[in-house]
Order: structure tokens, then C-alpha cells, then sequence
């Protein structure tokens, strides 16, 4: 694209090298333009009136030949302005972020950055991986922080692949990810290419991410751009974690450093921002609760953001003899440690007389339930809690709570609310807990450990009974879906770094014990997060070295980013997906079920005994094949569970070879 | 249909006796699994009623009719009621037939998967 060097006239100016901003950049420079170009004097000549040419009147006067010189020409000073391109400076600035990734789609608007980061740049820190959806870009840039820590950057037209990305934004901001999303943006109208390059523009393309985003901003010039690019960084990884977007202007990217900034540019250094911790009097108030309470119950959602997170929150529970419920938005407790009672959430949770809630996502619904059904449709809400309950929450939530989007859920009022971030927050609450606990009451906890050490391991038979029901049923239950994926990698440091909604087997019977043993879910339960996500966090697991990635993939949720296997395939992803196959849209199967009961009507089934519009057979997708076209070794549709093993275990080699791998299972539906 | 007793079926195939106020109605578990797939059962409890994280173990050894039945008709928790006009007292009856019909799953304790 040279629109920049073709004036309104067409080739009568080509070769002037005239810019706009190149003009300014010298006017300001200089104060004065000196002299133009013959070509440029051509271009701007008079247009001869002949017979043919009725006469018109000039909307505003011709300027003199001065006036357009100053208006067209090229100061003779701007030829000391060409040198280094804005692009590579740009480069500069990101690379001094360590950054790993760009994930991106190409597109024009941002072409000029992508051509210094793979040439002026060495395509090295970060290196471009080619996503084939916007979406994909930001997911995989979501499951990659998880297992790794780090951000990654996503390059995206900014407005129509911002348009394609915001799905998976919004997941990010929900699961408090940080992503660094730039949008290219042609913002010069006067000198953009008319068409698809301005179909392709606007006036402020982060508007549609504004509400789900920490921070954004569109730089205006490259000493801008430095501010704006480490100061997104430095929002993005503040706790709460979350993504944030720069425009950037094509014109900005295209020009050479501006003369005046050759000599004052720089890059700012970056200087991480201690997380925000809750406040002093809060937390010992909140310790003196805990200690004294005779059912305390610990909850926690997005607690443990790092393995020291997981460490601090076992402390607390052996420090209080006190249960945790893992609601497993990150892996906050090893689930082998008897204090890891999630399987008791129910009787935990309505005997409970002290509850503190570690990041939760929802802590109305940790403590209420709603109920969809009766009340005339409305739903039923009851508390699962006993009146007078003392109620606690550490949460950063309240640090970024805007107001269109309900991510913050129902209001529930608390006891003792602290914001602040938990896991920084954590060395003071233990802290305080241990001053605050008697001997008496030290007594009453070690008891109240035993008994908890019993009904943990009295809770997991009977976990181990419920996955032998249907053992041998086909379709194949999602309990020896998960047994036999597990019997392949236990010996090995696994991450599931995705899982579709198999009932949580996988957390209910595998050994997990590590922070990156499972990594959450997708935050805003948006389509399309899985395949990309834990493509993203197997990138991230290959370059830590020594992690074996495996992903419960959903069958809907692959419909919507299938191009995410290429990816893997193509950057040699290694990587273990096996299908969770059900053949349907299941929660809206049982949604549509729902209403037809509600009205007392039968649901209209369609050709798989399904309500019309909620299946995905007729045809059955051979997503073994699909997976196969990308580039993945693969296999399937196994129905057989007898056949699943020996199936696994040859992917399982082809994982260990570099390679993804690809296992279709048709499966009972949850 | 509180009223309502069960006379468990014999084969595993086939058969409860379900004896309705005014009538009794022979419950096949081959009609039941019809019933179990065409009203949605499997949607939230399995195919073979197993359970999950949506729905509670229907099988095998199911709760005793009366309770189900009770249950099915009149639920206000998260599962939606079923009026017997969408289903009939004759599909329920076959549909506890066939849950009886699931034969019992496997002593945990010897499937060496559940025990690494």
C-alpha cells in the first residue's frame, strides 16, 4: 500500500515521496518550507481550462505557488528525517518486555510492524505464530499465561479482527488473564486507501473491548507508544491480571522517526507493581474469626495465581485445621491433601459457621443456590448457608468492577470484605492466624483435622465407586474417559491444561498435585476458548521443558476454532487432545428440555432424540480426520472403551515424539 | 400414584409388573430404554442413568418407585417436572423397568484404572 505517496492526481505526483506527516514533521522542524520538487510543482499546477471543461467557480482560492509549495513539496530538511522506521523502534520497545509470542492473523493495518518484527526484529522474543482466527490469537495467548506466567502479545486489525477477538477478550478479562492485544488502525482519512483499508478503520476501535478490558489507549507518536506499551504491560500484570489494548496508528508504524524524536527518544524502564494486599486491621479481624470458629471453611477460586500461591493456601488450611473447597479456576489445593474436601462442597457449606472465600468468581453461589425451576419460571434462590454464618472475602474483584458487563455477579453481602489480591494478602492472614491461636483452641483444630482426614478419605471411595458405575458403557462414560487418560500420563508431569465438562473427573480422580496440574477453565465459559487455549499453554509447557500437555477437548467448542490445530501442527505443538465427543450442544440440550417441561409441552426431537437445533450428528463430524487435514497424528471415533487404552497410548507416543495428537472418543453426555 | 407398588421384573431384558390404581400395567425395560432416550433422561443421568455432575445415579438400584415417581411428578429442584402429559404413567413405569434392568457395575476395588 503507497497510498501515502500518491496525491488525489495520480501519477503525476508518483515519485514525490511527499507525505503528509513527513511534511509536518519538517514544517515543525524547520518553520518554514524552502523548496519543492519540480514533479510536485507539476502536480500541482493549474489544471488547463479547454472547450470541452465548463467553467467552474474554484470553491476556495488556488494557493500561490509558495503556499503550495509549502503545502505539497518536500523541505529539503526531511531528507535528514529518513532513517530508522517507527516500526523498528516499536520492535525495540516490545522486545525490551521479553516478550515470547506475537500470536496473530496478518492483516495491512499493521503490516509495517509485522515486517520489522520478523526482519528488523529476527522473528526471536517474541517470535510470530501464525493463528488462522483472531480468537485464537487471544486464547492462545490466555492458556499460555497460565502455564507459563508470562503475557503474550496478539496482533489484530483493529476493527475487524478486534470484531473476531472480542469473545475470547472477554473470556480473558472474566478468567483475570492479562493478554496484550495491539489493533492496527488507519486513522489519517485523508491519506488511508479508500475501500476495504477504510472499511477496515475507525475513528476508536478499542471501544468495543472497553468494557472488559483493564487499560487501553491509541498512541499518537512513537515516544507515545513507548509510554503506552510498557505502561499496558505494566496494568496487564498487576494483579487483578488482565488484558488490555493499544491502537496503533498504520501511519505511525509506516514513517521514519521523526527527526525531532532521533535524539530524545526512549524506551521507559519497566518496574513491576507489587501486588495490592488487604488491609491490616481487615485481616487480623478476619483471623480472629477463623480461629475461633468451630467449622470454618476455606473456598478458593482464582486464589493460587503461582505455585507459591498453592503452597501459602495449604498453610493456612494445616495452620487452621480447616477444609478447603477448590472451586478450581486455578489448581489452589493438591487434591490429594486431606484437607482438599471439595467433594464435600454441599455439607461443608451448609454447616459451616465461619467461610472465607479466596478470589471467588461468584460468592453468591458459593452460598446460595438458585434454582431453575418453580416460582412461575423465575427460578427459586435459597440459602445454602445457616443464618448468622460470618462471612469473609479476599478479592481484587472490587479493584476493577465496571458496570456493562455482569462478570462481578449477584451482590452478596459479607462480614469482612477485603480488597485485595489473595495470594499477596495470604503471609499476613497466616500470620495473624498463628498469633491469634490459643492452645485451647489449637486442641480443637487437631481434632478437627482427624476427623476431617476420615471423611476425605471415606469421600474419595465414593468418588471411586460413582466412576465405576457404567464402566463399561458405550458410549463411554466420562469417568473411563478420564481413568484411562490418566493411566497413560500419570507417570509423567502432566498439565491438563483444557477440559471439557466431563463432570470433573479428571479433578476427582487423577493426582494433582503441582500448579500447572490443571489450569482452569476459560473464565466467561465462551465457545472456543478450549482448542486454542491449551494449544497456547502446550507452547508454554514445550518451551518450559518437561511438562506432557494433554486437553479434554469439547466437540461444540472445536467447531468454533478448529483452525487452532493448524497452529499446533504447523509450530509443532506438542500436545495431547482427546475428544470428549457427545455429539451435541449439551447444555442447551438439557436448556431446551427444561423449558418444553416448563410448559408442559413434549420437546420436539429431532433425528438424535435431541430438541431440533441442539445436536451435532446427522452428520457425525470425523473430527479425526479433521484433526488429520491439520497436520495432527489421529485417531478415532472410538466407541469401544476396550479399544481406548491401546489407542491412547500411541498418541501418547507421538506427543513424546514433538508432534500434536488428536484421540476422537464418543462419549456419554456428561 | 403414590398408591402404586412395583413388582420387580425377573429377567434383566425384561420386566416389572407396575399395578396402576384401576389397572396394571405390564413395564417392559426394552420400551423403558425407548422411553429413557425419547424423554431425555440420558440428557443429565447417562444413558445407562449413571449420573453425572447434572444429574444423581438413577442406576443400577434404583430408588423405590413411589419416590420416583413422586418425584418425577412434582419436582420443584433442578430437575424439571414431568406431567403425566408428557409422560405417561405407562412410559414412567417401563422407564423404571428399564433402570432396574441395569445390571450392577463393578466392585471399584477390582478395576485397576480406579486404583494407579
Amino acid at each position: 500500500m503507497a497510498r501515502k505517496d500518491k496525491s488525489p492526481q495520480g501519477s503525476a505526483a508518483k515519485g514525490s515521496d511527499v507525505s503528509r506527516r513527513k511534511f509536518m514533521a519538517g514544517a515543525a522542524l524547520t518553520g518554514a518550507a524552502t523548496a519543492a520538487s519540480a514533479q510536485v510543482q507539476a502536480a500541482t499546477a493549474p489544471v488547463a481550462e479547454t472547450a470541452a471543461t465548463p467553467l467552474r467557480l474554484p470553491s476556495a482560492l488556488r494557493p500561490n505557488a509558495h503556499m503550495a509549495a509549502a503545502e505539497t513539496g518536500t523541505p529539503r530538511e526531511l531528507a535528514k528525517a529518513v532513517g530508522p522506521d517507527g516500526s523498528d523502534f516499536m520492535v525495540d520497545v516490545i522486545k525490551t518486555m521479553n516478550i515470547d509470542y506475537v500470536c496473530s492473523n496478518p492483516a495491512s493495518s499493521f503490516r509495517a510492524l509485522h515486517e520489522s518484527l520478523i526482519d528488523y526484529g529476527g522473528n526471536k522474543k517474541p517470535e510470530f505464530i501464525t493463528c488462522t482466527h483472531e480468537e485464537t490469537s487471544v486464547a492462545m495467548g490466555h492458556g499460555y499465561f497460565k502455564a507459563t506466567g508470562k503475557p503474550l502479545l496478539m496482533l489484530c486489525h483493529g476493527t475487524v479482527g478486534l470484531q473476531h477477538a472480542t469473545m475470547a477478550i472477554y473470556n480473558a478479562w472474566c478468567d483475570r488473564v492479562p493478554v496484550i492485544c495491539i489493533g492496527g488502525n488507519d486513522l489519517d482519512a485523508a491519506y488511508r486507501a479508500p475501500g476495504v483499508p477504510t472499511y477496515h478503520s475507525a475513528q476508536d476501535i478499542n471501544a468495543i473491548v472497553r468494557d472488559y478490558t483493564k487499560w487501553d489507549d491509541q498512541p499518537v507518536s512513537l515516544q507515545h507508544f513507548a509510554q503506552s506499551f510498557v505502561r499496558a504491560y505494566k496494568i496487564a500484570m498487576t494483579p487483578p491480571h488482565e488484558p488490555v489494548a493499544i491502537a496503533l496508528d498504520l501511519g505511525l508504524q509506516q514513517e521514519p522517526v521523526r527527526a525531532h524524536e532521533r535524539e530524545t527518544l526512549y524506551i521507559p524502564k519497566y518496574v513491576p507493581t507489587a501486588p495490592p494486599q488487604a488491609d491490616g486491621a481487615a485481616v487480623k479481624e478476619a483471623a480472629r474469626l477463623l480461629v475461633n470458629a468451630e467449622r470454618p471453611v476455606i473456598v478458593a477460586d482464582r486464589a493460587a495465581r503461582t505455585a507459591n500461591g498453592m503452597k501459602l493456601l495449604v498453610e493456612l488450611a494445616e495452620t487452621l485445621q480447616a477444609p478447603v473447597i477448590d472451586q478450581r479456576a486455578r489448581m489452589n489445593m493438591p487434591n490429594t491433601h486431606y484437607l482438599n474436601q471439595t467433594e464435600r462442597t454441599a455439607a461443608l457449606i451448609s454447616n459451616a459457621d465461619t467461610i472465607i472465600g479466596l478470589e471467588l468468581g461468584d460468592y453468591w453461589a458459593t452460598v446460595n443456590a438458585f434454582i431453575d425451576n418453580g416460582h412461575g419460571g423465575l427460578g427459586v434462590n435459597e440459602a445454602r448457608i445457616k443464618p448468622g454464618t460470618k462471612l469473609i472475602s479476599i478479592s481484587s474483584m472490587a479493584l476493577i468492577t465496571k458496570a456493562n458487563y455482569q462478570d462481578f455477579q449477584r451482590f452478596q453481602s459479607l462480614d469482612i470484605d477485603m480488597a485485595g489480591d489473595a495470594e499477596a494478602t495470604l503471609p499476613a492472614l497466616i500470620e495473624a492466624v498463628k498469633a491469634a491461636i490459643s492452645s485451647d483452641r489449637r486442641a480443637a483444630m487437631e481434632k478437627r483435622g482427624e476427623a476431617l482426614r476420615k471423611a476425605r478419605a471415606e469421600a474419595h471411595e465414593r468418588t471411586k465407586a460413582a466412576a465405576a458405575v457404567a464402566w463399561d458403557a458405550s458410549p463411554i462414560s466420562t469417568a473411563r474417559l478420564s481413568a484411562e487418560i490418566y493411566a497413560q500420563i500419570k507417570d509423567f508431569d502432566f498439565s491438563l491444561v483444557s477440559s471439557a465438562n466431563v463432570s470433573g473427573w479428571p479433578n476427582r480422580l487423577w493426582r494433582m498435585e503441582k500448579h500447572h496440574s490443571w489450569l482452569g477453565g476459560s473464565g466467561g465459559a465462551g465457545q472456543g476458548y478450549s482448542a486454542p487455549a491449551a494449544i497456547g499453554a502446550a507452547l508454554g509447557n514445550r518451551d518450559i521443558g518437561g511438562r506432557f500437555s494433554v486437553s479434554i477437548q469439547a466437540d461444540g467448542d472445536l467447531m468454533y476454532t478448529p483452525g487452532a490445530l493448524w497452529t499446533a501442527a504447523r509450530h509443532k505443538i506438542p500436545i495431547l487432545s482427546v475428544m470428549h465427543n457427545n455429539r451435541g450442544y449439551h447444555q442447551e440440550v438439557m436448556h431446551v428440555q427444561r423449558l418444553a417441561n416448563r410448559r408442559n409441552r413434549v420437546a420436539a426431537l429431532g433425528m438424535d432424540r435431541s430438541p431440533i437445533g441442539t445436536s451435532i450428528e446427522n452428520p457425525d463430524i470425523d473430527y479425526a480426520s479433521l484433526a488429520k487435514s491439520m497436520g495432527y497424528w489421529s485417531a478415532g471415533p472410538i466407541k469401544d472403551p476396550a479399544e481406548l487404552g491401546g489407542t491412547l497410548k500411541r498418541a501418547v507416543e507421538v506427543v513424546k515424539s514433538g508432534q500434536p495428537a488428536f484421540v476422537d472418543v464418543w462419549t456419554q453426555p456428561r | 400414584m403414590k398408591s402404586r407398588s412395583v413388582v420387580i421384573g425377573l429377567a434383566a431384558f425384561a420386566a416389572g409388573l407396575v399395578l396402576g390404581q384401576a389397572s396394571a400395567v405390564a413395564a417392559s425395560a426394552e420400551k423403558g430404554k425407548s422411553a429413557f432416550l425419547q424423554h431425555g433422561c440420558w440428557q443429565c443421568h447417562g444413558y445407562q442413568g449413571q449420573g453425572g455432575v447434572t444429574g444423581p445415579k438413577l442406576a443400577p438400584n434404583p430408588i423405590p418407585f413411589d419416590t420416583l415417581s413422586n418425584f418425577v411428578r412434582t419436582t420443584n429442584r433442578a430437575m424439571p417436572p414431568f406431567s403425566k402429559d408428557i409422560l405417561s404413567d405407562e412410559d414412567l413405569a417401563d422407564i423404571y423397568a428399564y433402570l432396574q434392568a441395569i445390571p450392577k457395575g463393578l466392585d471399584p476395588s477390582s478395576i485397576p484404572l480406579l486404583n494407579p
